[in-house]
């Protein structure tokens, strides 16, 4: 088997795994996001990878017509959902500092007393 | 705007037109009654000009746009239709009559809902007797259900709400659970729901699935009160009298075993039914609701309940003709539409008078109330007899057709069933009466300082006993209109 | 075809049409930000929506006229520029996404003034706009990156107006949303991420070309699987729909209208674009056990959701249960993987988008003179307020599929079409689950007409009429096309036709 020349592919699945099981087993509302996160970067890490050609330099265009290039267009890719990663990482932070004001805890079975108890 | 003035529009605009102008003159209770019975009147004289126009041999059809590719809405006269509509607009008038001396005898609330529903409900009774296929007839048929919801519940109470969520439970819930199934299966099967004589269903279908399909037709219009769909109708009579009586002895009921009878005539078609015996198995549970209903109606001591059971026995007569797949059958069983209409509305009448005037619904509280209510319990005699199928009174005729379709099927437990039954009808209808003129008044109901009904229901009572009579003696027309069913 | 000239002019404006369908409420939200005074903001607002769909309706019927409209964004010709394609299957959507936001806006701003604080107003009509924009960009896209992206713009402006309420349930109504939905949208990214790597293109029809010739079945079937799943969990097909009801139950009332209507239907919209259009119905439905697995699926839903429904004491997250129940009959088309079962499915997409956001109103007016919409709370309320409750009950015949109406044009067509794959048994499913839809919505109605008002409960006036006009515009339209049944259905047969490949 040559699943050592796929090792990348390990360590995303490595870290998706590290990520959800963060978010499932985790109470804490941050320590949540923080899951999603890895959760998040570990498909980042899958498209970057993907990018990556053996001997291929920066793709920046020279002179050599025979220069192996990276391919570019995964870390486009990647910026965009990078981008869109940090929203929704600062949008899930902001939900939390006001369910901190509202509830007065961020820990979910202590939010779901509250809202049973509130019924 | 020629289209409005089709008059199979106009029977079902003439009613809804009618109904809002009920809203309009809600506040002037006189003008609204007015406005009801010239509305009823109007109707009827609508229908009976499509009768002229049928019987001097002009095809009315009408074609509208189509709800469901392939299936418009569409309408068409033909014999059991008309039948239906004829008895239905005419006895809106007597009903209507009889719903004014009701209404205000009994101080009910909310009249202009009551009278709006009330011509809502027989706009779409009207739809429902001319469709032309089988999906014009589901849709009339649900709005039907739908618009006579708000009138069982009128009283508003926990027996009504109750009573209401049984009605719309079975009969919503049969509908779209076997109704529009096997409308559906049907569609699906032969590529067209119009009403075809001789059938629509195309040859070489194995006679297991006829008898499934038909199965669901018959037990999906609840309306029909099959055993075991048959809770409602006990369950609607929380409504108000007229609506029993109208609703829930004709319109309502007899809307079901019309669907019962045109599905059999012109979607499965009788000879193909008889030739696959696929109707049989219908047939015995016909015949045991025939039977347990009317045991069941023995034991009820409320009046409104025991003509609800006695209703769901009669109904089954005419699922029965039904379901024998023979012509005489079907003749029988649509003679007995108009028959037992005129002899049930006749009884509930007679209930919700003698309810008005001495605030009795029990049976056993009627005895020796016959001296006071003396034309209260005539009329209710003759509908007894009529019910039970005895001369002179229209009863007779459905009967012996029914009799003498089940000895031309050779279906000798069906004759045998028949008979029972007319036994334990006249065990179950007839000492109403009889002990109401002849049974000494019991000390503990003392029928003192009770008077006779209101007049406009002693009017109606006497216009639909002298139906039964009339139904005896010159059954001609109804037989011809029938009979025309079957050219040739 | 060939890529317009970029340059925008007044005369070739109808060209753009496709990027105006998105530029203009994006361009919008920042604005209304800046804007600030709410009058202005919601006449903005109000007047980009009428725009758009005076736009989708023209893009619809160009392409009725003249077939696909292929616009190449910034004049990048695809495969390697983004390419926006309408077709008469999103062309449908386009006009379904406009027309619900036209309708539901003008009901919003009155609905929002008691739901929502006012100093966030301009940032809950900017969320809107953005999350509007994310539908339409979902729909139009023909980039598989690119719905990723407007997956992503739509859902974060969801999240943010669901937490607009007031109620802070809608705070961790919205968080659970964010964390289900985001791990959704990252399965879609790398479904489509295991695409881009077997064929190097993220155009869609092109896609579609290279993908027949790939050999890595195992990849190809990674990526299918985590695109079906990604999808499931956005349209919340059992099990994956826990996120929506305290969601929709939560959230500002025009919002659940809104999105109830929209978003799980976009969400559907991508999943058949990947099915047919990417993957190939061959590939979808014969290589894979999809049909199957889905129609398992969505039977269970179409009960679960009922029954859920039957026993729920708050009618919005009663809805939103009978929303798991209804999604579950449009994934029950799609799995007959067969032309008259997309059609349907399709169909009840439409229907069910019409039903639910007239219903959420008509719940929407509830909440404005409640206050809240606990069942027991609507005792006598069909005296009280007559307009409302009526609507409620024209739109409940209509779930519950009453002929006339547009659910029982669904229904018929979903149950024929499962007479025409030969499976008699999803008609049955499909009628028997109908039964349970009867119970719930009578419920409500049994509650609010014939049950005298809580005896310490303050009398309630009628709504007011600019909540009642779109409520009962939703109405007409139940009733309209549920009469006039064939208009819809002859578009979505159309559609059906063109996505499983009688191009």
């Amino acid at each position: 088997m040559n699943w050592i020349e796929h090792y990348n592919y390990w360590m995303v699945i490595l870290l998706m795994m590290l990520g959800f099981y963060t978010i499932i087993a985790r109470g804490n509302l941050v320590k949540k996001i923080i899951g999603l996160n890895i959760f998040q970067t570990s498909v980042f890490i899958l498209f970057i990878s993907m990018g990556k050609i053996p001997g291929g330099v920066a793709p920046i265009l020279r002179d050599d017509p025979t220069t192996v290039y990276s391919n570019p267009l995964p870390h486009v890719l990647i910026l965009t959902a990078i981008v869109v990663g940090v929203a929704t990482t600062a949008l899930a932070l902001a939900l939390v500092v006001r369910i901190n004001e509202a509830y007065g805890t961020i820990e979910e079975d202590d939010i779901h007393d509250l809202d049973t108890g509130s019924l | 705007m020629a289209m409005l003035e089709h008059p199979i529009l106009l029977a079902m605009l003439i009613p809804l037109v009618g109904g809002l102008l009920i809203l309009i003159t809600g506040n002037r209770p006189n003008l609204r009654e007015a406005v009801t019975l010239v509305t009823a009147t109007t109707l009827f004289w609508n229908v009976f000009g499509i009768y002229q126009a049928w019987q001097a041999g002009t095809a009315l059809e009408l074609s509208l746009f189509d709800t469901v590719t392939g299936i418009p809405i569409a309408f068409k006269v033909e014999p059991l239709g008309m039948l239906f509509a004829l008895i239905a607009s005419f006895l809106w008038i007597v009903t209507s009559l009889y719903a004014i001396g009701y209404m205000r005898g009994h101080h009910e609330k909310n009249q202009t809902r009551f009278y709006f529903f009330f011509a809502v409900a027989i706009a779409s009774v009207m739809g429902l007797t001319f469709s032309g296929n089988l999906l014009t007839l589901f849709i009339f048929y649900e709005v039907l259900t739908l618009s006579t919801f708000p009138l069982v519940t009128h009283a508003g109470t926990d027996a009504a709400r109750k009573g209401g969520r049984t009605y719309l439970g079975i009969l919503l819930g049969t509908s779209i659970a076997f109704f529009l199934l096997a409308l559906i299966a049907t569609w699906a099967i032969s590529g067209t729901l119009d009403f075809t004589a001789g059938g629509i269903l195309p040859e070489g279908i194995p006679a297991p699935l006829v008898a499934l399909l038909y199965g669901l037709f018959l037990f999906g219009v609840g309306k029909a009160a099959l055993m075991p769909f048959h809770r409602w109708l006990p369950a609607a009579m929380v409504a108000p009298t007229p609506v029993s009586a109208l609703l829930h002895a004709v319109a309502v009921v007899k809307a079901g075993v019309f669907s019962v009878l045109k599905i059999t005539v012109y979607i499965f078609g009788i000879e193909s039914l008889q030739s696959g015996q696929a109707s049989q198995w219908m047939l015995y549970v016909a015949g045991a609701t025939v039977l347990l209903a009317s045991l069941i109606a023995m034991t009820k001591d409320n009046l409104k309940a025991r003509l609800a059971y006695s209703t769901v026995s009669q109904l089954a007569y005419i699922v029965m003709g039904a379901a024998l797949a023979h012509q005489l059958g079907i003749i029988g069983g649509a003679m007995h539409i108009a028959t037992h209409a005129f002899g049930k509305i006749t009884l509930f009448f007679a209930a919700g008078a003698i309810m008005v005037a001495s605030h009795k619904t029990e049976i056993s509280q009627m005895r020796g109330l016959g001296r006071a209510m003396p034309f209260t319990f005539g009329a209710m005699l003759i509908g007894c007899l009529s019910i039970i199928g005895l001369p002179p009174m229209g009863g007779t005729w459905s009967k012996w057709y029914l009799v003498m379709a089940t000895v031309d099927t050779e279906q000798w437990i069906m004759l045998g069933i028949l008979l029972v039954s007319s036994l334990l009808n006249i065990a179950y209808l007839l000492p109403i009466p009889v002990r109401a003129f002849y049974g000494g008044t019991t000390s503990s109901n003392p029928s003192t300082g009770i008077k006779e009904a209101p007049v406009f229901c002693l009017i109606a009572m006497g216009i639909s006993a002298s139906g039964c009579l009339l139904l005896f003696f010159y059954p001609q027309p109804l037989y011809e209109l029938v009979s025309a069913l079957f050219p040739g | 075809m060939s890529a317009p000239s970029t340059a925008i002019t007044l005369a070739n404006l109808a060209t753009h049409y496709p990027a105006l369908q998105i530029v203009l409420p994006l361009v919008t939200a920042p604005l209304v930000v800046l804007l600030r005074g709410t009058r202005l903001v919601w006449l903005i607002a109000f007047a980009v929506t009428l725009a758009c769909l005076g736009i989708a309706v023209d893009l619809y019927a160009q392409v009725l006229q003249q077939g696909e409209i292929s616009y190449a964004m910034g004049g990048w010709a695809p495969p390697v520029g983004i390419e926006y394609r309408v077709d008469r299957f999103n062309g449908l959507m386009l006009i379904l996404i406009c027309a619900i936001a036209a309708v539901v806006l003008p009901f919003a701003r009155t609905s929002v003034e008691k739901e929502v604080a006012d100093n966030r107003l301009s940032l809950f009509w900017a969320a809107w706009l953005l999350c509007f924009t994310g539908l339409l960009g979902i729909v139009i896209t023909g980039d598989a990156f690119n719905v990723f992206v407007f997956l992503e713009v739509s859902s974060l402006s969801t999240y943010a107006l669901i937490a607009c309420a007031r109620d802070r349930r809608a705070l961790t109504s919205a968080f659970q949303y964010l964390i289900m939905g985001t791990i959704g949208a990252t399965f879609i990214l790398i479904g489509i991420g295991l695409l881009y790597m077997l064929t190097g293109t993220l155009n869609m029809a092109d896609l579609a070309e290279r993908l027949p010739a790939v050999t890595q079945a195992r990849t190809l079937n990674a990526a299918f699987g985590f695109i079906v799943v990604g999808c499931s969990l956005k349209l919340a097909l059992f099990p994956l729909h826990l996120w929506m009801p305290n969601a929709y139950a939560f959230a500002p009332s025009a919002v659940t209208a809104f999105i109830a209507a929209t978003a799980t239907k976009v969400s559907i919209y991508v999943m058949l674009r990947f099915f047919y259009t990417v993957f190939g119905a061959e590939f979808s439905f014969g290589s894979m056990p999809l049909g199957e697995v889905l129609m398992t699926l969505s039977i269970i839903a179409m009960f679960s959701g009922s029954l859920v429904a039957i026993y729920e004491r708050n009618v919005k997250r009663m809805l939103a249960y009978s929303s798991v129940a209804q999604i579950g009959y449009i994934t029950l088309g799609i799995s007959l993987a067969t032309t008259s079962g997309l059609a349907a499915g399709m169909l009840h997409l439409i229907n069910h988008a019409m039903i639910k956001a007239g219903l959420f109103m008509a719940m929407g007016a509830v909440v404005y003179r409640l206050g809240s919409c606990r069942l027991d709370q609507l005792s006598g309320l069909g005296k009280q307020m007559p307009w409302t409750m009526a609507a409620f009950v024209a739109g409940g015949l209509s779930l519950i599929g009453v002929p006339l109406t547009t659910g029982f044009v669904s229904k018929w067509h979903l149950a024929s079409a499962g007479f025409g794959a030969g499976l008699p048994l999803v008609p049955v499913a499909i009628l028997a689950s109908s039964l349970l839809a009867v119970i719930y919505v009578w419920k409500v109605i049994e509650t609010a007409y014939l049950r005298a008002p809580l005896e310490n409960a303050t009398p309630v006036k009628e709504a007011p009429i600019s909540l009642l006009i779109p409520m009962w515009i939703m109405v007409a339209a139940n009733f309209g096309f549920g009469i006039q049944g064939t208009v819809i259905w002859q578009a979505v047969q159309q559609a059906a036709v063109q996505l499983t490949g009688g191009v």
